[in-house]
């Protein structure tokens, strides 16, 4: 699936587009950001509550394919700004990391 | 002899976690240019970033040091921070000594050096209270 594909499947508020076309092959939920850096893969959507600025650069290393910020935290618009300054892809959901992972499970 | 090796320069600002991992996107996107294979890319970038991370935690900033060669990656880190007064406690994977806010910011898990050292294929440290630390890692290319 596509990253666009999700966002329309689940209803993902889109906060910055990134790569609509990337692909998603896989999940992690993960809030630390050393285990994240080291096990998300490069076609994951990455489901988390932080919000601070470095999920932008832990996204730009990884490449992975989305961010994915559950329980709708709050993101401050220079995170946003610096996503969309490196074509990173950060959509929301008001669900639960768990809820958002088993519906991208149930579509791959 | 042409000397074959690309040597990269960045100087890390200290308590700006607003830029934190910038030197680290960069060399990544130098090695992304230069070819480098993804799983080496990868390897470069987790060692780098932790290490940037740290030096913005830990030891107001500092800076990075990247010789690039067929042979292998080699990154150099170097600050004038307080030091490291037990590098094996420190080294032990779930020890850190950062602080409640940093915490929060989801790091201060205590996987820094120990993702350093996982991820590469040499690493030194060399630390002295007061003075600094300076670490050494490499990263073979040529499997």
């Amino acid at each position: 699936m596509t990253v666009q594909e999700i966002t329309q499947a689940l209803g993902l508020e889109v906060l910055s587009a990134g790569n609509p076309d990337a692909s998603v092959e896989g999940c992690y939920i993960c809030d630390l950001l050393s285990l994240a850096m080291s096990k998300v893969s490069e076609h994951d959507a990455w489901i988390t509550v932080q919000t601070n600025i470095n999920i932008v650069a832990i996204a730009v290393l990884t490449e992975l394919s989305c961010v994915i910020i559950a329980e709708k935290m709050q993101v401050d618009e220079s995170v946003l700004e610096k996503a969309r300054e490196e074509n990173v892809a950060v959509l929301r959901s008001d669900k639960s990391a768990f809820e958002i992972a088993m519906e991208i499970g149930n579509r791959l | 002899m042409a000397d074959n090796v690309f040597r990269l320069h960045y100087d890390i600002d200290g308590e700006d976690f607003s830029v934190a991992g910038e030197a680290s996107s960069k060399i990544k996107k130098t090695l992304k240019q230069l070819g480098v294979d993804p799983q080496i890319m990868r390897k470069v970038a987790v060692a780098t970033y932790e290490g940037e991370i740290n030096m913005v935690i830990h030891a107001n900033g500092g800076t990075i040091d990247v010789e690039i060669s067929p042979e292998n990656i080699v990154m150099i880190l170097k600050d004038n921070g307080p030091g490291i007064p037990d590098i094996n406690l420190a080294m032990q994977e779930g020890y850190s000594t950062a602080t409640e806010q940093v915490r929060e910011l989801g790091f201060g898990a205590g996987m820094g050096l120990p993702n350093m050292k996982k991820y590469t294929d040499e690493m030194t440290v060399d630390s002295r209270l007061g003075e600094g630390t300076t670490i050494t890692m490499i990263v073979r290319t040529n499997l």
